[in-house]
C-alpha cells in the first residue's frame, strides 16, 4: 500500500507492506545504505535514524507507524558531514570498520539536541545500546564531548581531551 | 637507527623485484612494482602465489601534481587502506595532502597476497612498498637532472617538489612527470631508501582516507553493493552443521509475497564451503524474511547431532585422567623434577567457543555475466581463497570468477572463510538474476566458524629457591589423529617452552563437527589465558611478584637440545624484547606500588608474543563486594619494531584488541546442544550475562575511562598492529582480579565464576 514519508526533508511515497521495517524501505526502496542492517532485534543500533529528532530504531519499526513524521538518516543530518557530531567524528577519527558509526552518530546527535554538555555518565546511558564490534568507545566518549564543544562554538581545535589527527 | 632491508621477522625478499613504468596520456606516469608474500600468506590466501610479474603497487602521477596510489589489500577496519600508501608517499616523498588513495579490486596478475589476515600486511610491504616510491622518486631526479642539466646529486626534494640549490630553480613532480616516464627504471633491490630519522610520513598521524564517505553515509561497505536488476537471496543452512534437505514445502514458500525462486542446494560436506540448504529468492529482502517463517524443512539426521559442549567438557575429563594422544614437545625430565619439587601446583583451565560477530553480516553480491563469468562484490579477508572456492563450487576456471573487494563492517578473521561467497554464486546462477545474499543475525551467530573452546590441565613444580624446575601441560582440544581443527591446535614452543628445564606439552583431541576457524590472534588469544594464568599461579607459590617472576624466568633460557634452523631461529619469540615491554609495562602503570591499592582493587599482568609482535599489557580492575567488576585503567606496551608506520590506527587497534578482549572475557561464550549453537542474537541491554540465548558484545559503559598505548621502539623491522595486542588482556584482567579479590578465574566467561561487569 503507498505510504508518505517525509525523509530527510523530502516527501517521498513508496509501496510496500505496512509492516515492513523502516530500515528496508530506508535501504531498498530509497536506495538510503548509510543506516545499517546488524541484528533485526533492536539490539545492537546500527540502524538508529531520527523520528521527530529524537533517535529510533529503524530495524523493527513498522514502516506505518512512521508515515508523516520527519525522519532524519545520516545522509540527512548534513550531507556534507558539517554536523557538530560528524565534525567531531572527524576530527577524532572515530571510525575502525565504520559500520556502526552512522548509528553511534545519530544516537550522539539526539542526546546533544537534549543535553548541551554531557558528563560521561550521559554519554554511556545513551550511547550504551550503540554496539561497536571494533571498540571504538574511547574514542566516541571523546567525539561527543568534542561535539558539544564544537556546537557550544569552541570550533578551534586543541582544547577536547581527544587527540586530534592531522588535518589531512 | 638502520634498517636491514629484508632479514628480519623472516622477511626474506629473494626474488629481484621489479618496475615497471609506463607513460600516461597528459604527461603522467604509471609506477608499478611486486611484493614478496609470506608463506603464511600464501597458505592463508589458499592458493597459488601470484606471478612473478604480478604488480603489487600503482603510483600515478599526473601534470596537476596530484599522486594517486592504489591501496591493494582488503580494507576491515585495521586501516590499511591508509598505510600501505603511507609507505610509497613516504619514499616518493610528496605532500599526503596532494595524494588520493584507490581500492584496488582482486586481481592476482597484478598483486599478490591481497589478504587481510595474520598481521602480515606491513612486514610484507614495509621495504617493497617504500622501494615502488624511492624508485619512483629517483626517475622524477633523474628527469629534472636531464631537464635543467645538472647532476643529480645537486637536487633534494620536498613534498612533491625537486629543487635546486645553486641556480635556484624547482618543479613540481606533476611538471617533471613526462619527462619520468621516458627515464630508465632504476633496479628495485639497489633503490637507496630514506634514513627513517629524515621519515616525514611514516610515523605521523593520519586519518582515515575516506572517513568522511563513512560520516556521511556513503554506499561503500558489502551490504551497500546494488547491482542493476538484482534480486535478494537468503540461504538457510541446517543447524546442525552440513546436514543434508530431506524435504522442504518449497511449494508453500514459492506461493509468498514477493518470493520469485525457492530450491534446495545439495551442498558438500565443506564445513567453510557451499553447504546444504535451502534458497529463497525475491524482489525484497525483507519480504524473503517473511517468507522464510513459513519454510519446513527436515533435515537428515547427521552425527554432529551427537556433540555438545557438555560432551566436550567431559571428554576432557576422561583426557586428563588417561595417558595423553601423544606428546609435541618433552625437554629434561619433567616426572623427575616432579618428584624433588619442594611445591606441586595443579590447575584446570578452560575456554569456551565464541563467535566472530562482526557486526555487518555476512553478505555478498554476485551475478553471472553473458561471457560465462561470475562477478562478484566481497568483503573477503581472503578474496583469493574465495575466488577458488567459487570457481570450485560453478566448475570454473579461477580467472573466470571476478572480485570486486568493498569495506568490510569489520573481520576479525570471519571473512578469512568464504562460504557466503560460493552460497551466493551458486544461488545466483540457479536463480539465473543477479543475487544480494544477506545472512540474517540468527545465520551469523549459528554458522560461524567459531573460535574453538579448549581445556587445559597444568601440573608445574616449584624448587627450594621459588623456581618454576617443572612444567606440563596437557591439551584437550578438537581434531583426529596429530590434525589439529582449524586454530585448535597448539605449538611445542608455546611459552614457557625454554625456560623451564623439564617441561612436557601434552596433547589429547576429540572429534568435532563444528565449523571453527580463526579470531583475531588465532590461538593466542585463547592460549594465553590458560597458559599465562597459570604461569600467575606459579609466581605466587613461588612466593614471587608475578612481574618479577616472568622477567626472572626469561633472563635463563634452556639452550636448545639441537640447533636451530636460521627459519626457526626467526619465528622464536625474543627473551630480551619481552623483557623490554615488561620493565616499561611496569615502570608506566605504577605496577611496583600496587600492593598500597584500597582493597577490592587490584593490578595484574601478562605479556604474549604472535604474530611477531610483542606486547605487555597491566589491567587495573575493581571488584564490588557484589561480585561487579569494572576495569579502571589498562597500560599497554608494544613492541612491533623501529617504526609505528601511523600511530593514529596503531593506537586504535591496540585499544580495540584490548576493549574486544574484554568483552569476551566479561560474557562471551557459544553453547553447543545437540550439534546445535544455542545462541541466536545479540544481548539486549537489560539481559543479565549467561542467558544461554545471548552473545554479549562490549558496551560503552563498561569501557574503561583509559588505555593507555606505549611503544617499545626496538632495532628490528616493523610488523603487524591488528591481532598481537589481544592476548595478553585477559590473564592481565584475571590477575586483577586475583589481586583483588583473591580469586582465580580458570573458567571463561566471568559468568561462570559468579563475577558480572557494572
Amino acid at each position: 500500500m503507498p505510504i508518505t514519508l517525509k525523509v530527510n526533508g523530502a516527501t517521498r511515497t513508496v509501496d510496500v507492506p505496512a509492516d515492513m521495517p523502516l530500515l528496508w524501505v530506508l535501504r531498498d526502496e530509497l536506495d538510503l545504505k548509510g543506516t545499517k542492517f546488524g541484528c533485526g532485534a533492536n539490539r545492537c543500533g546500527a540502524c538508529t535514524v531520527h523520528v521527530n529528532g529524537v533517535a529510533q530504531r529503524t530495524c523493527t519499526l513498522p514502516v506505518s507507524r512512521a508515515a508523516g513524521a520527519e525522519i532524519t538518516t545520516i545522509e540527512g543530518l548534513d550531507p556534507k558531514g558539517a554536523h557538530a557530531v560528524q565534525q567531531a567524528w572527524e576530527e577524532l577519527d572515530v571510525p575502525q570498520c565504520g559500520y556502526c558509526q552512522a548509528g553511534q552518530m545519530m544516537a550522539a546527535a539526539s542526546l546533544l539536541a537534549k543535553t548541551a554538555k554531557p558528563t560521561d555518565t550521559d554519554i554511556d546511558t545513551a550511547l550504551n545500546t550503540n554496539l561497536c564490534r571494533c571498540a571504538t568507545y574511547l574514542r566516541i566518549r571523546a567525539a561527543v564531548h568534542r561535539a558539544a564543544e564544537i556546537k557550544a562554538g569552541g570550533a578551534a581545535m586543541g582544547s577536547s581531551s581527544g587527540k586530534h589527527e592531522e588535518e589531512n | 637507527m638502520a634498517t636491514s632491508p629484508n632479514s628480519e621477522n623472516g622477511v626474506h625478499t629473494s626474488r629481484r623485484d621489479f618496475l615497471k613504468v609506463t607513460a600516461l596520456a597528459g604527461g603522467g606516469i604509471l609506477l608499478a612494482s611486486y611484493a614478496e608474500p609470506l608463506e603464511a600468506i600464501t597458505r592463508l590466501g589458499a592458493g597459488a602465489p601470484a606471478a612473478d610479474a604480478s604488480l603489487s603497487a600503482f603510483i600515478r602521477l599526473t601534470a596537476d601534481n596530484i599522486v594517486t596510489i592504489t591501496a591493494k589489500n582488503p580494507e576491515i577496519g585495521q586501516g590499511i587502506k591508509t598505510m600501505l600508501p603511507m609507505l610509497i608517499a613516504e619514499e616518493l616523498d610528496v605532500d599526503w595532502a596532494n595524494v588520493r588513495i584507490e581500492q584496488a579490486d582482486f586481481d592476482p596478475t597484478k598483486y599478490p597476497a591481497q589478504v587481510a589476515g595474520g598481521s602480515t600486511a606491513t612486514p610484507t610491504n614495509w621495504i617493497p612498498q617504500r622501494r615502488v616510491g624511492a624508485a619512483g622518486r629517483q626517475m622524477i631526479l633523474a628527469a629534472a637532472a636531464k631537464e635543467w642539466n645538472v647532476p643529480v646529486a645537486e637536487l633534494t626534494t620536498s613534498k612533491g617538489v625537486v629543487s635546486h640549490k645553486a641556480s635556484g630553480k624547482t618543479a613540481t613532480y606533476g611538471a617533471l612527470a613526462a619527462t619520468a616516464a621516458t627515464m630508465p627504471a632504476p633496479v628495485l633491490d639497489t633503490v637507496p631508501l630514506k634514513d627513517p630519522k629524515n621519515f616525514t610520513i611514516i610515523g605521523t598521524r593520519k586519518k582515515t582516507v575516506n572517513v568522511k564517505d563513512i560520516l556521511t553515509g556513503k554506499p561503500i561497505f558489502g551490504l551497500d553493493v546494488t547491482v542493476p536488476g538484482m534480486h535478494y537471496a537468503t540461504f538457510v543452512k541446517s543447524p546442525v552443521y552440513a546436514a543434508k534437505v530431506k524435504s522442504a514445502n518449497l511449494d508453500v514458500i514459492k506461493q509468498q509475497p514477493g518470493v520469485t525462486h525457492a530450491f534446495v542446494v545439495e551442498g558438500t560436506n565443506n564445513l567453510a564451503g557451499l553447504k546444504a540448504g535451502v534458497a529463497i529468492v525475491g524482489k525484497n529482502w525483507w519480504m524473503v524474511q517473511q517468507a522464510r517463517k513459513k519454510l519446513v524443512v527436515e533435515w537428515a539426521e547427521h552425527p554432529t547431532s551427537q556433540q555438545s559442549s557438555a560432551a566436550f567438557a567431559a571428554k576432557a575429563k576422561e583426557f586428563f585422567a588417561a595417558a595423553p594422544h601423544r606428546t609435541i614437545r618433552a625437554d629434561g625430565d619433567f616426572d623427575a623434577a616432579i618428584k624433588g619439587a619442594k611445591k606441586v601446583i595443579e590447575a584446570e583451565y578452560s575456554y569456551p567457543f565464541i563467535n566472530h560477530a562482526t557486526l555487518e553480516p555476512q553478505n555478498c553480491t554476485a551475478r553471472m555475466n553473458a561471457d560465462g563469468t561470475c562477478e562478484m562484490w566481497t568483503t573477503s579477508q581472503t578474496p583469493q581463497g574465495g575466488r577458488a572456492l567459487v570457481a570450485q563450487t560453478l566448475g570454473l576456471k579461477e580467472d573466470q570468477v571476478v572480485m570486486h573487494m568493498m569495506r568490510a563492517g569489520g573481520g576479525f578473521g570471519r571473512r578469512l572463510y568464504n562460504e557466503p561467497l560460493a552460497e551466493t554464486a551458486f544461488i545466483a546462477r540457479e536463480a539465473k538474476v543477479p543475487v544480494k545474499l544477506i545472512w540474517t543475525r540468527e545465520d551469523d551467530m549459528q554458522h560461524d566458524q567459531y573460535r574453538p573452546g579448549g581445556f587445559h590441565k597444568f601440573t608445574a613444580g616449584i624448587d627450594a629457591n621459588g623456581k618454576l624446575v617443572a612444567f606440563r601441560n596437557h591439551m584437550a582440544t578438537f581434531g583426529e589423529g596429530e590434525r589439529f581443527a582449524p586454530s585448535a591446535d597448539i605449538g611445542p614452543g608455546e611459552y614457557p617452552a625454554r625456560f623451564v628445564p623439564n617441561l612436557k606439552m601434552d596433547v589429547s583431541v576429540m572429534p568435532l563437527g563444528v565449523p571453527t576457524g580463526a579470531l583475531r590472534a588465532p590461538r593466542s588469544n585463547a592460549l594465553s589465558f590458560a597458559f599465562q594464568g597459570f604461569v600467575d599461579e606459579c609466581a605466587e607459590a613461588a612466593g614471587k611478584d608475578p612481574l618479577q617472576f616472568r622477567i626472572d624466568m626469561l633472563k635463563n633460557e634452556i639452550p636448545a637440545a639441537q640447533p636451530l634452523t636460521p627459519q626457526q631461529q626467526a619465528g622464536l619469540m625474543d627473551a630480551q624484547r619481552v623483557i623490554g615491554i615488561l620493565e616499561m609495562a611496569r615502570d608506566v602503570s605504577g605496577w611496583n606500588k600496587r600492593s598500597s591499592l584500597p582493597k577490592g582493587t587490584g593490578m595484574g599482568v601478562a605479556f604474549y608474543f604472535s604474530h611477531r609482535g610483542y606486547f605487555a599489557e597491566v589491567v587495573q580492575a575493581t571488584v564490588s563486594k557484589a561480585g561487579e567488576v569494572k576495569v579502571d585503567k589498562v597500560w599497554a606496551v608494544g613492541d612491533v619494531g623501529s617504526e609505528i608506520i601511523n600511530p593514529n590506527h596503531a593506537e586504535q587497534q591496540v585499544q580495540g584488541a584490548v576493549l574486544d578482549a574484554m568483552g569476551q572475557a566479561y560474557g562471551q561464550e557459544i553453547t553447543f546442544t545437540g550439534g546445535k549453537a544455542d545462541q541466536q542474537n545479540f544481548s539486549p541491554a537489560t539481559t543479565a550475562s549467561g542467558s544461554a540465548a545471548n552473545f554479549p558484545l562490549l558496551r560503552i559503559k563498561q569501557a574503561p575511562p583509559a588505555v593507555e598505548v606505549h611503544w617499545k621502539k626496538t632495532n628490528f623491522s616493523p610488523t603487524g598492529i591488528g591481532e598481537p595486542a589481544m592476548p595478553p588482556l585477559i590473564p592481565a584482567l584475571m590477575g586483577a582480579i586475583h589481586q583483588a579479590t583473591g580469586k582465580r578465574v580458570r573458567q571463561l566467561p566471568l559468568s561462570k565464576v559468579d563475577l558480572k561487569w557494572v
